[in-house]
């Protein structure tokens, strides 16, 4: 039984969350643009928040049709608002990075190597 | 103000002062003026200021009203040229005119019934010591500022030599001064002392400050040697007087000379004169309760055990002390107790077995030894006697006259053939000391005392004037001296006023130098006392012999020094008359020595005069046949005329054979010198005491310091390095352990930790990308870690 033929449902939203999981990784672990990077990083964010919207959403839901809940759409704004925040702060340190090595490539940000 | 509060702090004041200077000496004295050069002021001043305190106090104290009792005194005080003096003897008077003042500034220190004060005895003998010991120092003060100039700049010293060359040191004026501070400080609380306690504590303290005077030179081996000497000889006689002390506070339960009172008057406590010559007896020598008691405790403790009950036994006890007494319980402590004392004085006054460190003494500079080895400190001992004297029993007084009567003699002869001008001076000292001693054990207590003033200012003048002319030749030899009274016209004639009056010079039964009158009266004193016990009559004889000798060694001292030809040009070249500040002094001294028999001395001391001896002194019970005379006796022309005359013809024929020998020439020394060779090498060799000694007991003691020394090498030297050995070794051992064990585990875990850190640090690359893949991975292999640890527990 695939997915393909089954109505839409929360197991396909995972897999969407999932896909974009796995891009924001790849995206991190790949990109030596420091703000590459960051888009890495709300992209993973963005998946994470993908599962809680889709968990808690009452549509695709087969208990009670009836019942408002919105604890996963909570968390999902609060990630959004921290995503937000974690950008400024990390442009501000892109900035200043970049005043230290005229360039935003995380490569040669290694320092502090052991 | 009364006297009775204004003399202690009078005296007290004058005693107080030198201290102060000596603290000021202490601290600051090298940076006062130009190389410490005011440290003499500050002294002189000191000193200068307890004189006239002194004299004030003399003055109050013959200003206060006397006693009822004073009327019969003015008879004995003139009997010498009254005729009629027989006849007022029996009204002298049992107790003194003006009685002591005594009391504590200060308490030390209470043990039980013990207790330790800084007290005053106040009588017309401290007054009068007073104003000898401050008018003696202040002019050894002023001629010392002249003295001993040569310390204001570094001192080359000729007899101490350091790799071949003279040692040069720096100066050490102000170090002087201090001494002498101290010194003084230490003589006036010896006199001031109320108890015998603080006697002996500043005893000990001038017996200090004469050991750093005498080794005021002290690169050189001479003078260190003596300064040990004195102080070692000093320790002997002072072993007997802490025997004395412990007797004396074991059985009378006080150190105090006089009774201590309460502010009403009342006696709180008996002291140490009214236990042993009671009031209530007439002031006879008795043997106090405590002493008979200690010594008949083999009974007390019978009559304890018999008797129930404390207070009832106590009373039987006291029943039965008269009786004790009258068996003779407690004379022999007594005794003991007089002896004890008398011991420190035989090391103090350097009497006869322990005279052999004075002459050495004058090793120190000449002021100390005219200060410290002849006025004052020597004194001390025949001061104490003089003070103790109501304690002594008449065995002890008949063992001091002996001691005095041997010492005297010994001394007088060494001096004859003694060649350094200092030692003579220092044997004639030891001589006259003897002479005090022997007046005062015959009974003749204002006679001692009174030689002991006058002797203070003559022989402090004859030292002084040694002094000067040693500062002139820089010698002490007098072989090398001769014809000086051309150069030191000052010195010469006040060194022989000096001599003149320790010779007793004057005009028989008129009048003299100040020596002929003390002389004249111990003399008497030794023949009366001679009649009384024709067994001890040696002691009058050798004793006016003595006079002879006497003046024999101080004319042949003052010959071979200032008259005749010079001997050693070169020496006679360089002498020169002394700075004025030197024979100033000298000048005060001599004025001192002329008249000081005069000047109602005695008429003082008699006032002084302990009660209960002014009539002789009772038979003792070891020597019932021993009669000590009244003073008063010697006065009489039976006895004083020949006494007199004798003393003076034989110091005559003394003095007409040292001019024989030594000015006229008309004998030749060398030639009596070959025909008594034995005599003259026995005295040359000083009686061969000093061998004698290191025989008897330096050598003994240096072999048992080496027998002690061999078995500290040898046997606990031997103990204490295997014990160290052993000991290492255990602690070999220890180390080992710690080292393999307790720090071998904290060194792996250490090493391991170090190297998982070393292995661990290649993950950290610095490469974020790498790190987010190790977040991924680590993420991804804890979800597989868990889903399979699910999957096991399911499969459970």
């Amino acid at each position: 039984m695939s997915l393909l033929t089954q109505p839409v449902g929360v197991a396909h939203y995972l897999v969407v969350g999932a896909v974009l999981f796995v891009c924001g990784v790849i995206c991190m672990a790949i990109k030596r643009n420091g703000l590459g990077v960051l888009m890495g990083i709300e992209l993973v964010l963005n998946g994470a928040n993908l599962n809680f919207v889709a968990f808690a959403s009452p549509f695709l839901r087969a208990d009670g049709a009836n019942a408002i809940r919105l604890d996963g759409h909570v968390i999902a704004l609060f990630v959004i608002v921290l995503a937000a925040a974690e950008a400024a702060v990390a442009l501000a340190i892109a900035l200043n990075y970049y005043n230290n090595f005229v360039t935003i490539d995380v490569d040669r940000g290694d320092e502090l190597k052991g | 103000m009364s006297p009775n509060s204004i003399l202690p702090l009078l005296l007290g004041l004058a005693w107080l002062l030198p201290l102060a200077s000596f603290a000021l000496l202490v601290l600051v004295g090298p940076r006062l003026g130009k190389h410490g050069r005011l440290s003499a002021h500050v002294a002189t001043t000191a000193i200068g200021a307890g004189f006239v305190l002194s004299l004030v106090a003399l003055v109050v104290w013959l200003a206060q009203p006397a006693q009822p009792a004073a009327q019969h005194e003015a008879h004995v005080v003139h009997a010498p040229t009254s005729a009629n003096h027989t006849t007022d003897a029996h009204h002298a008077p049992a107790a003194p005119a003006r009685p002591a003042i005594s009391g504590d500034w200060y308490t030390l220190a209470r043990f039980g019934a013990l207790e330790l004060t800084i007290g005053y005895y106040i009588d017309a003998l401290t007054v009068t010591m007073f104003c000898m010991v401050t008018l003696i120092a202040t002019c050894i003060h002023v001629y010392s500022s002249g003295y001993m100039h040569e310390e204001l700049h570094d001192v080359t010293d000729p007899l101490v030599q350091v790799q071949g060359k003279p040692l040069v040191r720096a100066g050490r004026y102000a170090r002087f001064f201090q001494y002498l501070s101290l010194f003084c400080f230490s003589m006036l609380g010896l006199v001031v002392a109320g108890n015998i306690a603080m006697v002996f504590v500043f005893w000990e303290l001038v017996g200090i400050c004469s050991y750093f005077l005498i080794g005021f030179y002290r690169e050189r081996q001479s003078a260190s040697n003596a300064a040990n000497k004195a102080f070692i000889v000093n320790r002997v006689g002072d072993f007997g007087m802490i025997v004395g002390l412990m007797v004396i506070w074991t059985t009378l339960g006080t150190f105090s000379f006089a009774d201590v009172k309460d502010a009403e008057g009342h006696v709180v406590r008996p002291g140490i004169f009214s236990q042993v010559r009671p009031a209530e007896g007439g002031h006879a020598l008795i043997v106090p309760d405590g002493m008979v008691k200690a010594a008949a405790q083999d009974e007390v403790a019978k009559i304890v055990r018999a008797t129930p009950g404390h207070l009832r036994a106590v009373a039987a006890v006291e029943a039965e002390v008269p009786r004790w007494r009258e068996m003779g319980y407690g004379y022999g402590l007594l005794m003991l107790a007089g002896l004890g004392i008398f011991c420190g004085c035989i090391g103090k006054s350097a009497q006869f077995p322990l005279h052999v460190w004075l002459p050495d003494a004058m090793e120190g500079p000449t002021p100390v030894s005219a200060l410290i080895h002849a006025a004052t400190m020597v004194a001390a001992g025949v001061y104490l006697v003089g003070r103790f004297y109501p304690a002594f029993a008449p065995e002890v007084l008949l063992v001091i006259a002996y001691v005095g009567c041997v010492t005297l003699f010994i001394a007088a002869t060494i001096a004859i053939t003694a060649t350094d001008i200092k030692r003579v001076l220092a044997y004639s000292t030891v001589s006259q000391l003897g002479y005090m001693m022997l007046a005062l054990g015959v009974g003749g207590w204002v006679a001692g005392l009174f030689h002991l003033l006058t002797h203070a200012f003559f022989k402090a003048l004859l030292f002084l004037c040694s002094g000067s002319v040693i500062h002139a030749c820089h010698t002490n030899e007098m072989p090398q001296m001769g014809g000086l009274w051309r150069k030191m016209p000052w010195t010469a004639w006040t060194m022989l006023a000096g001599c003149l009056a320790i010779a007793g010079a004057g005009v028989p039964l008129l009048i003299g130098l100040s020596g002929y009158h003390s002389k004249d009266a111990m003399i008497a004193q030794m023949l009366s006392f001679a009649e009384h016990n024709p067994l001890h009559g040696w002691l009058f004889y050798a004793a006016t012999a003595g006079a002879g000798v006497t003046a024999f060694y101080m004319f042949r001292l003052w010959f071979l020094t200032f008259a005749g030809q010079p001997r050693d040009k070169h020496v006679y070249e360089h002498a020169h008359e002394s700075p004025l500040s030197m024979y100033g002094p000298l000048v005060v001294l001599a004025v001192l020595a002329v008249i000081a028999g005069k000047i109602g001395l005695t008429a003082m001391l008699e006032q002084a005069r302990p009660a209960g001896i002014s009539e002789g002194i009772a038979a003792g019970r070891e020597l019932p046949s021993l009669v000590i005379p009244a003073e008063h006796l010697s006065h009489d022309n039976s006895i004083h005329v020949p006494a007199t005359l004798a003393a003076f013809g034989v110091a005559l024929v003394g003095f007409l054979l040292a001019t024989a020998f030594y000015w006229t020439r008309r004998l030749d020394p060398e030639d009596a010198r070959r025909q008594f060779a034995p005599i003259y090498g026995f005295l040359w060799h000083k009686w061969w005491f000093d061998e004698l000694y290191q025989w008897l007991f330096v050598r003994p003691t240096l072999w048992l310091a080496d027998f002690a020394a061999a078995i500290d090498r040898q046997g606990i030297d031997w103990l204490a390095d295997n014990t160290a050995r052993a000991a290492k070794a255990v602690s070999t051992f220890d180390d080992w352990i710690d080292r393999l064990l307790v720090d071998g585990l904290v060194n792996s875990t250490a090493r391991w930790t170090y190297g998982l850190g070393l292995r661990l640090r290649a993950m950290q690359t610095g490469s974020l990308r790498q790190y987010v893949m190790y977040i991924v991975v680590g993420t991804v292999g804890l979800f597989v870690l868990i889903v399979y640890w699910n999957l096991a527990i399911a499969g459970m």
